[in-house]
């Protein structure tokens, strides 16, 4: 390999600890993601045991005020930027160059890149806890609560520096996944015949690029606001603390599509491959997932029903929030379509994505009656939201994420994880939660607000609690269980088939795990499930060539370095602009070394 | 608390209306339940059984796409007629309170009828009420859910609603915007009254502090006007005239204290005045590091002020 001046040495390694720091490869990526992830999902589970042991009875002791309000506010962040984000982002990684039949993303490099700008910025936000405490204004961080001069500590600092980062590194990722999929294409994979997690990959590309924008201007304001005394949010200098929620919930709502499309995607691979029938209205369910993103931007509003919009603003965003539950009943209506008539393989995946189903609906009925705006005027802001939430970001996106670590968990590691064990981490999790979150519904008709750390005996919340908090230890032993699964299926020897499960998408037609090149002949595409058709029209694969002269991006270090150096900028915000301005420098560097690093 | 406990017209409007969404989403719910159980049951994996390669059926994707769109016509013409009726202006002859919201507490003003108060809210039955709502710091929220629905309560933008109470009684409330540290302790209370009450509660808010008789008494009067109670408080009637915390001119008579975190005892007012901050977390009333003999002279006072 040729050097250029000014440049590192090449990377050499295959393995080891160096080969993980400057891979490029989409799997170990996909790898990296996952497994920070599960962890920092983990973390977040920690911080909702504490929230729900301090609720277990009234006038709780375990914890605080200030210190349940930066656990609160911690949760949501923890769960949506640093678990199912980059559990998203995780399979991103993996299936959409396997599923689509190419050899890498785009831009090799820039997915690197995203992966350490991510844990930069996770890690600088769970460092917020011992440096002066975590942000502490809930993760929405309604202005004026988060001026200067209400929350004087460095936690809304550390809010606004570790979004910023996790944003960066969530639009290049969309960027990255977007040019992928448009471009890189196998022969014959048109776009009507791009797998259903393919198009949901798309869709949310689309809605971050789309939507991160206006999170980041409002957080660039909200930092002027704080460190340099500007006026965008402070009533008392004529500036509008309304200003701030239309900007949060403009990104925020079509956040929530970016947390559950993901887990809608996996599922509808996941249902046909094991009722062994095509997905029921495969064309109805691509347009259903591109129409709730566009009626996502549409919508924001109804979070802010109670601030005062007016008849008409109200009337307008109920309509448009009671639209979305058109394509959203579609999918619904389609996926039992897919069972209808199959014959159905009740493994582990499939108890998971059944189970979406049911846990959807619930939060899909109830969003309803929250679109009824005088409905939602007595349910805003009580625990009816905490459950209508969990019902939509637990039983659909977390469900479906599982569904998808049981059916890939052969493709990505060779490994099968243990049905057995699978089918109690599946058990615990579904009565755990519909424990935990079903009777919130109870308790907030009951009248019980949300984000309180307390709550008086005589008012008819105790039972109820008492019983969410128990549901919250069962999902806790759940993961436990998977946790052991996981352990005890990384020490077996791989075993898998190519194709365990009768598949009918491309990553299924190359070995588990996948060589780094992904495919030894980039496969022919000849209809929207390429393998079921290849089964049965004989069509076989060709033989490799006996010496494969394949050209794969090399290791770099520059997406590590350029992290670093991002990472360094947003502590210099923190701490002193002389670290942001060593930042600055490495970042230059890096930059300048990147553009000149040889590419084979 | 309950919020399917209505006590007011609006309240009632928005019950009927919970009540058909509420079968309509259960009639959904059980729906796709029972389809995917069914279905789940019906072709689970048998031996000898295959698969039935559909890929869709045009006609059933309209259908239900058109159910879905009929069920919501049925929720929305009741919604936007009921958003309609509770949104625009309170009828005639409302009575006229306006709202703020402090960290962490509430002031209820009466600017037709002079008076100022705090946490506990009196309002005649059958008479409609407009509340105004303001805060000075950061964003709270006004919610009595067996009255009214929420509406916020935004610095440097009045908001307002309106309900009439429609029978007597005593109705809790709680702050339904976080708010900081004590947001979970700032509640009130909500005094429907008979008429006569009402104008009865109204003649006695209006008149300046009753004067202490008892020497215990009088001697908390003097603690408080030379102390650092008078640089937030007003009590009418003396010196004290500052209005950063909640007047305190007729405290005695209310039936709770700390924005209706402690019922009003001796020994609550003791307790909040050894030390707010234990009682509230982040209050900003802070501990005075008061002596026992002071505190007990002060609690004597505050509780004569009826």
């Amino acid at each position: 390999m040729a050097t250029t001046a000014g440049t590192l040495p090449a990377v050499g390694a295959h393995s080891g600890l160096w080969s993980w720091l400057t891979t490029v490869d989409h799997k170990r990526i996909g790898a990296l993601y996952g497994v920070s992830a599960m962890a920092f999902f983990i973390m977040g589970g920690i911080e909702a045991i504490l929230i729900r042991t301090q609720l277990a009875v009234p006038n709780g002791t375990v914890l605080e005020a200030d210190r349940f309000n930066q656990l609160f506010t911690m949760h949501a962040l923890t769960m949506i930027f640093l678990g199912v984000m980059p559990l998203g982002a995780a399979f991103f990684n993996w299936f959409v160059p396997l599923q689509i039949g190419a050899r890498d993303v785009a831009f090799p490099r820039l997915n690197a890149l995203s992966y350490w700008v991510f844990i930069g910025g996770g890690l600088l936000f769970v460092s917020s806890f011992i440096f002066g405490g975590a942000p502490n204004a809930g993760w929405f961080a309604y202005a004026p609560l988060t001026s200067e001069r209400m929350s004087p500590g460095s936690g809304m600092d550390f809010y606004v520096v570790g979004l910023l980062m996790l944003g960066l590194s969530s639009l290049i990722a969309a960027l990255n996944f977007a040019v992928t999929i448009i471009n890189m294409r196998a022969p014959g994979m048109t776009m009507m015949r791009l797998p259903v997690f393919i198009w949901m990959t798309l869709v949310v590309a689309f809605l971050l690029i789309l939507s991160l924008p206006v999170l980041t201007v409002a957080l660039i304001q909200l930092l002027f606001d704080r460190s340099f005394t500007t006026h965008f949010f402070s009533p008392e200098e004529g500036g509008n603390p309304i200003l701030w929620q239309h900007l949060f919930w403009v990104f925020g709502h079509p956040e929530v599509y970016i947390l559950i499309l993901p887990s809608f995607g996996i599922i509808s691979e996941v249902l046909p491959v094991f009722s062994r029938k095509p997905l029921f209205g495969y064309a109805a369910v691509v347009f259903a997932g591109v129409s709730i993103a566009v009626l996502g931007f549409a919508v924001w509003s109804h979070h802010m029903f109670t601030t005062g919009l007016g008849t008409v603003p109200q009337i307008v965003f109920s309509a448009s929030t009671m639209a979305i539950a058109v394509p959203t009943g579609v999918k619904i209506f389609n996926w039992l379509g897919t069972l209808y008539g199959g014959n159905i393989r009740f493994t582990t995946a499939m108890y998971f994505a059944v189970s979406v189903i049911v846990l959807f609906t619930i939060g899909g009925v109830t969003g309803v009656m929250h679109a009824t705006v005088p409905v939602d005027t007595q349910q805003q802001d009580t625990y009816f939201i905490v459950a209508h939430l969990h019902y939509v970001l637990f039983g659909g996106s977390i469900m479906g994420i599982f569904s998808g670590v049981y059916y890939w968990f052969p493709k990505m590691t060779g490994r099968f994880l243990h049905e057995g064990l699978g089918k109690l981490h599946f058990w615990l999790f579904f009565i755990g939660m519909n424990l935990t979150f079903f009777p919130m519904h109870f308790l907030g008709v009951g009248g019980m607000p949300r984000r309180i750390y307390t709550y008086d005996a005589d008012l008819g919340f105790d039972t109820w609690n008492m019983v969410a908090t128990i549901g919250a230890y069962i999902i806790a032993v759940g993961m436990l269980a998977f946790l052991w699964n996981f352990v005890r299926t990384m020490r077996q020897a791989p075993s898998a088939p190519n194709d365990p499960w009768g598949g009918a998408t491309l990553e299924w037609a190359t070995s588990s795990p996948p060589p780094e090149h992904d495919f030894d002949v980039v496969p022919e595409v000849h209809d929207r499930d390429p393998l079921w058709y290849n089964r049965d029209h004989g069509v076989t694969t060709p033989a490799a060539p006996a010496h494969l002269h394949i050209h794969m991006p090399p290791p770099s270090y520059y997406p590590l370095v350029l992290g670093g150096a991002l990472l360094l900028m947003g502590i210099g915000v923190l701490s002193h602009l002389a670290v942001t301005a060593l930042g600055v420098v490495i970042a230059i560097y890096a930059v300048w070394a990147w553009t000149l690093e040889p590419t084979d | 608390m309950s919020t399917i406990d209505p006590k007011s017209d609006n309240t009632r409007r928005v019950q009927d209306l919970y009540v058909l969404v509420f079968w309509a989403a259960t009639i959904v719910f059980v729906g796709v339940m029972a389809a995917a159980l069914i279905f789940s049951f019906m072709y689970r994996e048998r031996p000898g059984r295959t698969a039935q390669q559909i890929h869709g059926n045009t006609r059933l994707e309209i259908v239900w796409t058109l159910i879905p769109v009929v069920i919501l016509a049925v929720i929305a013409v009741p919604t936007f007629d009921t958003v309609i009726k509770t949104t625009g202006d309170a009828p005639e002859g409302a009575l006229e309170v306006i709202a703020t919201g402090h960290q962490w507490w509430f002031e209820f003003e009466y600017p037709e009828l002079g008076v100022t108060t705090a946490n506990e809210m009196h309002v005649p039955v059958g008479r409609a009420v407009n509340v105004k709502l303001r805060s000075v710091d950061v964003i709270h929220s006004f919610w009595v859910p067996q009255l009214t629905g929420k509406t916020d309560m935004v610095p440097g933008h009045d908001n307002r609603l309106w309900f009439t109470p429609e029978v007597e009684g005593e109705f809790r409330a709680q702050c339904a915007e976080f708010c900081g540290t004590s947001h979970a302790n700032m509640r009130f209370r909500v005094f429907v009254r008979s008429q006569g009450d009402f104008e009865a509660w109204v003649a006695n808010q209006k008149k300046d502090r009753v004067a202490p008789t008892a020497d215990l008494a009088k001697q908390g009067e003097q603690v408080f006007l030379t102390g650092a109670c008078v640089g937030c408080h007003v009590v009418r009637g003396t010196a004290a005239a500052a209005r950063v915390g909640p007047e305190l001119t007729h405290v005695g008579e209310r039936t709770t204290i700390a924005s209706a975190l402690l019922d009003n005892t001796p020994e609550n007012m003791a307790r909040w005045l050894r030390n707010p901050p234990a009682a509230k977390p982040g209050s900003k009333m802070p501990n005075l590091n008061l002596t026992e003999d002071q505190i007990q002279k002060l609690v004597a006072y505050l509780e004569s002020l009826k």
